[in-house]
């Protein structure tokens, strides 16, 4: 087949690895989410020419180390606090493109407060949430996200309402807030969705420099270790179950 | 009559053999390799490289970008 050998120029590329992501090999398991989104927020960093003008708060989490990846300024907060200090930092250099990155736990548990204060107050800031149900760092616990049934470390006969309460939708509790502008939620379990997701990145990105207040990016994504499956499993259990759950889409756009 | 054709360069040091790129490539071109990575894993190559269309799909998927995609048109 040397005649349809593909030469590997400049001239024929159609996809390589950003610069903003540095060549630090992610520490996250085999198949994480977490590493899809945060090439997705690199990607789109580097496609709005603002690498030098971005400022990011890592939460306290697995990507408690994003700040290892990408090349960009960061701040890391305690846990749950990064939307308090994503707003002294917005506040301070309102020039500067300005992110939160967290999990579920830190967000929708020890963060709830902060969450829904940053949305109340509109800061012009964006925030980018990974739910995946579960605390992945410490070693799959339940969090509030956790779905009814399932199974943790800390409730192993599955989730029971009666005894640990509801999962519940923080995405749209801030949709109701005056201070959000944009509200959606997405995966990145297939090709498709991964460019969708990408697309809602650079609009909350864009709505955070036009001053528009707090758009809120959740993805609904797979912690591999954590649901103890392996990755491709974990995002057909996503699928038929966290998905349904958490439906995709738009929950505010103005 | 014109043919398009992809190719893709692995960086098989930082895979982690995850496999998503395999379930998500159109085409059937990926797989996991016998062989392990510096880090044990099970990394991925082109089993099938002459279906390969370049369509970039398992690039956009694979958690730590190890993929790279050329795609070219022949007359
Ligand atoms: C004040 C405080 N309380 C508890 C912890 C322990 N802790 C570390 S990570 C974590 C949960 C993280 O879960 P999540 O936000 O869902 O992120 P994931 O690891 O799943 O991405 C907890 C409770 C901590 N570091 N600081
Ligand atoms: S570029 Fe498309 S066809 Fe080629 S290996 Fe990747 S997914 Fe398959
Ligand atoms: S998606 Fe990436 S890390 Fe996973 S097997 Fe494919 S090339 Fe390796």
């Amino acid at each position: 087949m040397a005649e349809f050998e593909v030469q590997k120029t400049q001239e024929n590329l159609v996809y390589s690895r950003t610069k903003v992501l540095t060549d630090n090999v992610m520490h996250y398991c085999p198949g994480c989410s977490h590493g899809t989104v945060h090439k997705l927020i690199a990607e789109v960093i580097d496609e709005m020419n603002m690498q030098d003008k971005t400022i990011g708060v890592s939460p306290v989490g697995c990507a408690v180390f994003a700040y290892n990846y990408l090349d960009i300024d960061w701040a890391e907060a305690a846990h749950g606090r990064a939307p308090a200090v994503a707003t002294a930092i917005k506040r301070l250099n309102p020039d500067k493109m300005v992110f939160t990155y967290q999990g579920d736990g830190d967000l929708a548990a020890i963060g709830t407060a902060e969450t829904i204060h940053i949305c109340n107050r509109g800061e012009n800031v964006a925030i980018f949430f990974v739910n995946n149900g579960i605390y992945g760092m410490t070693g799959g616990q339940m969090a509030p996200t956790t779905l009814i049934g399932m199974k943790t470390a800390t409730c192993p006969y599955g989730r029971d309402p009666k005894l640990h309460g509801f999962p519940y939708k923080i995405g749209n509790i801030v949709s109701q807030l005056e201070g959000t502008c944009y509200v959606t939620r997405q995966s990145v379990n297939t090709p498709a969705a991964v460019r969708k997701a990408k697309k809602a990145i650079r609009k909350a990105f864009e709505n955070s420099l036009a001053g528009k207040g707090v758009s809120f990016v959740e993805f609904v994504g797979t912690c591999n270790s954590g649901w103890k499956m392996d990755p491709v499993a974990a995002n057909k259990w996503m699928e038929e179950n966290m998905i349904p759950a958490y439906p995709l889409g738009d929950l505010k756009d103005i | 009559m014109a043919k398009i054709k992809g190719t893709v360069v692995i960086d098989t040091e930082h895979c982690k053999g995850c496999k998503v790129c395999v379930v998500s490539c159109p085409c059937g071109v990926l797989d996991l390799s016998s062989q392990v990575n510096g880090k044990g894993y099970n990394y991925c190559y082109m089993a099938n490289p002459d279906a390969c269309t370049g369509c970039a799909s398992c690039a956009i998927i694979c958690p730590d970008t190890c993929i790279t995609v050329y795609r070219q048109k022949f007359e």
